[in-house]
């Protein structure tokens, strides 16, 4: 199995060396060849994983690759973790990856960054695997930073567009805010657990539940702290309020990593940590409030904020903060396996809805605004069955599997008394009514109503190459698939069926989904139950609305928007977080440094101190210059004035007159 | 066998006989000055992997000793080894060395071959400091040192290179004088000038005191430590490439090692009682100069900071374990903090020396260095900028490079001394990313600014070997740094057991 899980990682490496290396050697088709051969053998083999994990009966692999380095008598070593948590995330990565891989032929075709975007998203592939199937806290930084890393080459991937460059510098930089506090809670992780490993950590998270630590002059609990540090981190990677600021700027790169990267992938990082570290996570309700309360704002308020957008990937981009905000609520309550199971669905039907915009992009060369669209249904009807597909699974459509893993979290918050459920419940409840809101406005806008696209963009469809819109096309029906099915196929065993065993661990007392799975009856009933159920109709309700406002009397809204002018001038500002940061901190740090720089070191120590030093240095020797004349009576004179000093001191010491 | 050999003096007269060598056989040809110089080099790097494969590992005793009296009167000895400690610093001294050789292959016109005579010359002198066991000996390699690096600087400099020579000069010697006086004053405690019989010499706390605070002076210059920095924006700024790689590589080590090898072992008590001054001041150079280097408009200057800013892990790992021991009392976690210091050294040294190399590319082509003169180079350089942006990455401490590995290290041990200074530390994450990555912006990144950049060409074969070498080392050790910690680990734990008893 060693070798397959090798395999499985190194061979998008391999591809990545291959295409970005020798990319302009090998040529533009051979570059893809390698690239998709790569994730599609890392994707067959995960699959295979997946089979033998839960129906071949293979054992938790759990093993060191090589040992990295020991340092300070800590073992640091990369290995690999295998169970069926990992297993799943391997398939959703790699299956994702190449449904990616394959649409981007389509996509960057004209691109003359062709290869370098494969080599990148080849490696993105390969260090999100690392991090998945880390079974330490070195190898999962190495991961974590690794994705930071390709996101960033990737969201500057056209690095000569001003938005571009300075998007990915954000980028960077809050997650390097998040990592800060990942880091210090390795660190706490570290010292009080003796070990990076984490089995070893569970381990002796589990022996010493009640372990506490003095931090800012009092006693917290060990897990409280090193859990919330590791939230923190997890914060920055999927994009949590206040560290989500960089996730819509990130629409900046090409839409192929839009919906690998910060749709389906790399933003499910942070969900993916929490759940792994349930075995900690669980020792601190305080931890899993923090979880449960900042997951449940970002889960309404990010989702409001993409009702205002007009730019359809931006939209989309809101929608996924809010939906990664559903997962961490999950979280909070306990409900790790439902998280887990949003991930997946998530991932297929966002990544199905970003491709599907990145499409629609395509065809109007690169048009993005949704108020030059509209009618697009004539023109790219299987992008218009797909997205649609996509929608309905987003708002949570019987039966679609987006309403399975989003109705689990909202009944799962319900059964929670942990601090901060109650407004969680309400939050997600919500939230459902503006997802539908926003998604159906997107929906509508692009493909209904009058046509209000752009005569040269129109003219675009048709001026494609003829292999373009198929090669995109195909991955969309990939996705749609699952994104129909997969919630009713699985929700049984992944939230019900204690399909992830030990590999994520619930308090008995903390544990709603058990509760909740007295009441399943199977996913059919589970469909129909919609119709008592109030989600169900709040989305149905949103998707009214969306319909009535810019389909049936579009002439409602400057009304409207005039009549909540205030709401939406905040909302377009989206909540002045961008200001504040900007001003704040960005220009905080600058000033302060050049207030360092030329008060501190320019002006008091080298002028001071330093010239300062050699100032007075030459001025006493100008002094002591005009003291050696050269006449001889001078030194005479100053020789008696010494002697009779001398004397004095000389003799009145001697007769103790001082 | 390796060990019959005197392989310490061939490294250190090697360097300076074929630099004197040159001086004398390539003043008129400049190609034969350069083929002979990258010829001394690159027997002098072989020889050093000699010392590194030849090394035995798992012990802290002197290895490769050589012992012979010097001046009898005065018990001077010429007396040299190396341990974990000095060995790799050694071997990143040869291979710098290589590099500058490379580097000024065409680029120096202004009388190469004194050039390279003046680099072959300071590296055998700056072996000759890391393997000296005899305390004045050590001292005439420290202070020879000087000699070669101001001539570089005053020769080969930049227009204000007379300030910045005379700044640079001043600073360090008066750091040294007072290590001189120290070092007098432990011989009459001692009776010899051998280093190692200073340890363990159980002096009072007082006399300890003032043994710190002398040797501080000499050793904090060369960090440099804030405040005494000011020196080495000026020095970078207006010394030539190859000076800025080994003052950055090299002599910025000098200070580290000196810590450990004379500071902690010989006033302990002293190190412990002065350590929240250390501390202070290394935490100071992590925010401090972090956020001033992010305000520099010159490229030079902002990697100079950033120098600066690195080495303050460097001492801040050295003088945590006092810390670490009395907070969770775990030796591993001091030892950690000191062997995260030793390799953020080794780190340093491949990751500066790129990145004044990067430097050292644009300059040639643009002769700026004023980073608003830059932008879009990506488009007309894309391996270069493909390197830049590698080794800016290993400056903001990524992951899988060597620039990780040191940082992380110090973070980890130092939250075992308390969660603030941990804190502090790792605000390096955030400030690190931001003056390396806002640099890359502005210089790389964006659409092409003038005709200046316009006309840049990529870099050449020549340039592509340079960085490639360094890239595949920070990588390496990024990913594998095993080799270099267990070398040092031996070497790193005696210390440790000659530093703590007191405790």
């Amino acid at each position: 199995m060693k070798t397959i899980y090798l395999l499985i990682v190194l061979a998008p490496l391999f591809g990545a060396a291959v295409a970005g290396l020798a990319g302009s050697r090998i040529g533009r088709a051979n570059a893809h060849r390698v690239t998709v051969a790569a994730v599609g053998l890392s994707a067959a083999l995960s699959l295979w994983v997946l089979y033998q994990h839960v129906w071949g009966g293979a054992p938790v692999f759990n093993e060191t690759i090589y040992q990295w380095a020991v340092a300070g008598g800590i073992n640091l070593e990369v290995g690999f973790l295998v169970d069926r948590l990992t297993a799943l995330m391997m398939v959703v990565v790699t299956s994702v990856s190449l449904a990616v891989h394959v649409y981007t032929i389509g996509y960057m075709h004209d691109d003359a960054g062709y290869q370098r975007f494969f080599s990148y998203i080849n490696l993105f592939t390969f260090s999100m695997l690392m991090l998945v199937m880390a079974n330490n806290f070195l190898q999962l930084f190495f991961g974590w930073e690794a994705v930071g890393l390709v996101s960033y080459l990737l969201i500057g991937f056209w690095y000569r567009k001003e938005t571009a460059i300075f998007a990915n510098l954000k980028a960077f930089l809050v997650n390097r805010v998040g990592d800060f506090g990942f880091l210090l809670g390795i660190a706490a992780v570290l010292m009080y657990y003796g070990s990076l490993d984490y089995a070893e950590v569970f381990a002796a998270a589990d022996a010493a539940p009640a372990m506490t630590m003095q931090l800012f002059g009092t006693e917290a609990l060990v897990a409280t702290v090193a859990a919330i540090l590791l939230f923190i981190g997890a914060m920055g990677k999927s994009a949590q309020v206040p560290l989500h600021v960089w996730l819509p700027d990130s629409m900046e790169g090409p839409t192929p990593i839009s919906a690998l990267i910060h749709a389906a992938t790399m933003v499910t990082a942070g969900i993916f940590l929490v759940a792994r570290m349930s075995p900690l996570f669980e020792l601190s309700d305080a931890a899993l409030s923090v979880v449960l309360i900042l997951g449940a704002i970002t889960a309404l308020f990010m989702g409001l904020v993409g009702l205002v957008q007009n730019d359809i990937k931006r939209v989309i981009a809101y929608s996924t903060l809010s939906q990664l905000g559903y997962m961490f609520v999950a979280l909070g309550a306990s409900a790790y396996a439902a998280a887990v199971f949003h991930v997946m669905t998530h991932a297929f039907f966002k990544a199905l809805l970003f491709l599907g915009a990145g499409a629609v992009i395509v065809a109007l060369h690169h048009e993005q605004d949704m108020r030059r669209m509209g009618n697009l249904r004539r023109y790219l009807p299987i992008t218009h069955v797909t997205m649609l597909l996509g929608t309905l699974a987003l708002v949570g459509t019987p039966f679609f599997s987006g309403y399975y893993s989003k109705d689990v979290i909202i009944e799962a918050v319900a059964l929670s008394d942990r601090f901060g459920a109650g407004f969680a419940y309400i939050a997600v409840l919500l939230g459902v009514f503006i997802t539908a809101l926003y998604s159906f406005r997107l929906y509508f806008l692009v493909f209904w109503g009058e046509e209000r696209i752009d005569p040269h963009a129109k003219a675009h469809i048709s001026h494609l190459p003829r292999y373009v819109l198929p090669v995109m096309e195909w991955p969309l029906i990939a996705l749609a698939v699952p994104s129909v099915v997969i919630g009713y196929l699985t929700i049984d065993a992944m939230v019900f069926g204690g399909f992830f065993g030990n590999a994520i661990q619930v308090l008995p007392a903390n544990d709603v989904l058990a509760i909740k799975a007295e009441s399943f009856h199977g996913p059919f009933a589970f469909g129909l139950h919609a119709a008592v159920n109030p989600a169900f109709w709040l989305a149905v309700a949103g998707a009214v609305t969306a319909w009535y406002l810019y389909l049936r009397n579009p002439g409602l809204l400057p009304a409207i928007n005039q009549r909540f002018a205030p709401v939406i001038r905040v909302l377009e500002q989206k909540y002045g977080f961008d200001e504040v940061y900007s001003k704040g901190f960005a220009g905080g740090g600058r000033w302060l440094g050049s207030v360092l720089w030329r008060g501190g070191d320019q002006s008091f120590i080298d002028g001071l101190v330093v010239n300062g030093t050699a100032r007075t240095v030459g001025r006493i020797a100008s002094v002591l210059r005009g003291l050696q004349s050269g006449y001889l009576y001078h030194y005479a004179f100053a020789m008696i004035v010494g002697l009779l000093v001398l004397l004095t001191i000389f003799v009145g010491s001697s007769r103790g007159w001082f | 066998m390796l060990h019959g050999l005197p392989l310490l003096s061939l490294l250190i007269w090697l360097p300076i006989a074929g630099g004197v060598g040159i001086l004398a056989v390539g003043r008129e040809d400049a190609d034969r000055a350069r083929w002979l110089a990258l010829a001394v080099a690159a027997a002098v790097m072989v020889a050093s992997l000699g010392l590194w494969f030849g090394f035995e590992r798992g012990t802290a005793s002197m290895q490769f000793v050589e012992r012979v009296t010097w001046i009898e009167a005065f018990g001077i000895d010429y007396y040299l080894g190396v341990d974990g400690i000095s060995m790799p610093l050694i071997v990143l001294t040869a291979f710098a060395t290589v590099l500058v050789v490379g580097a000024a292959w065409e680029v120096v016109r202004y009388k190469p071959a004194q050039y390279l005579a003046a680099f072959l010359i300071m590296e055998g002198i700056m072996i000759g400091v890391f393997s000296a066991l005899d305390a004045i000996l050590f001292y005439v390699f420290f202070e020879a040192m000087l000699i070669p690096m101001f001539l570089i600087i005053g020769i080969w400099g930049g227009p204000n290179r007379i300030y910045a020579t005379l700044k640079f000069f001043l600073y360090t010697f008066l750091g040294s004088v007072m290590m001189l006086i120290a070092l007098i004053y432990l011989r009459t405690e001692a009776g010899s000038f051998a280093i190692q019989d200073f340890y363990g010499l159980q002096l009072p706390l007082a006399t300890q005191t003032l043994l710190f605070l002398a040797f501080l002076a000499a050793f904090a210059v060369k960090v440099p430590m804030f405040p005494v920095h000011t020196w080495l924006p000026d020095a970078h700024v207006e010394a030539p490439t190859g000076g800025s790689v080994i003052l950055a590589a090299i002599t910025l080590k000098i200070g580290g090692y000196g810590f450990l090898r004379f500071s902690l072992p010989i006033t302990p008590e002293a190190s412990m009682a002065l350590d929240w001054l250390l501390i202070g001041l290394s935490l100071i150079a992590v925010v401090y100069i972090g956020l001033v280097a992010m305000v520099q408009e010159d490229l030079k200057k902002l990697i100079a900071y950033s120098s600066i800013a690195h080495m303050g892990f460097v001492t801040l790992g050295f003088f945590l374990i006092f810390r670490i021991l009395g907070g969770s009392g775990s030796r591993d976690g001091a030892l950690l903090a000191l062997e995260g210091g030793m390799v953020q050294m080794i780190s340093h040294g491949f990751v500066s020396a790129a990145m004044f190399l990067c430097v050292g590319v644009l300059y040639d082509r643009m002769h700026t260095r004023r980073i608003a003169d830059y932008g879009g180079v990506a488009n007309r350089m894309p391996v270069f900028a493909a390197f830049f942006v590698l080794f800016a990455m290993a400056n903001a401490g990524l992951p899988g490079t060597s620039g990780f590995v040191g940082e992380f290290m110090v973070i980890l041990a130092s939250f075992q001394a308390g969660f603030w200074y941990a804190a502090i530390a790792a605000l390096t994450l955030i400030l690190g990313a931001a003056y390396s990555l806002w640099m890359i912006k502005r210089v790389v990144y964006g659409e092409v600014r003038n005709e200046q950049v316009e006309a840049l060409t990529d870099i050449t074969a020549r340039e592509r070997l340079l960085l490639g070498t360094l890239a595949v080392v920070v990588i390496f050790f990024g990913v594998y740094p095993a080799p270099l910690i267990d070398v040092m680990t031996p070497s790193l734990d005696a210390l440790f057991r000659l530093v703590v008893p007191i405790l």
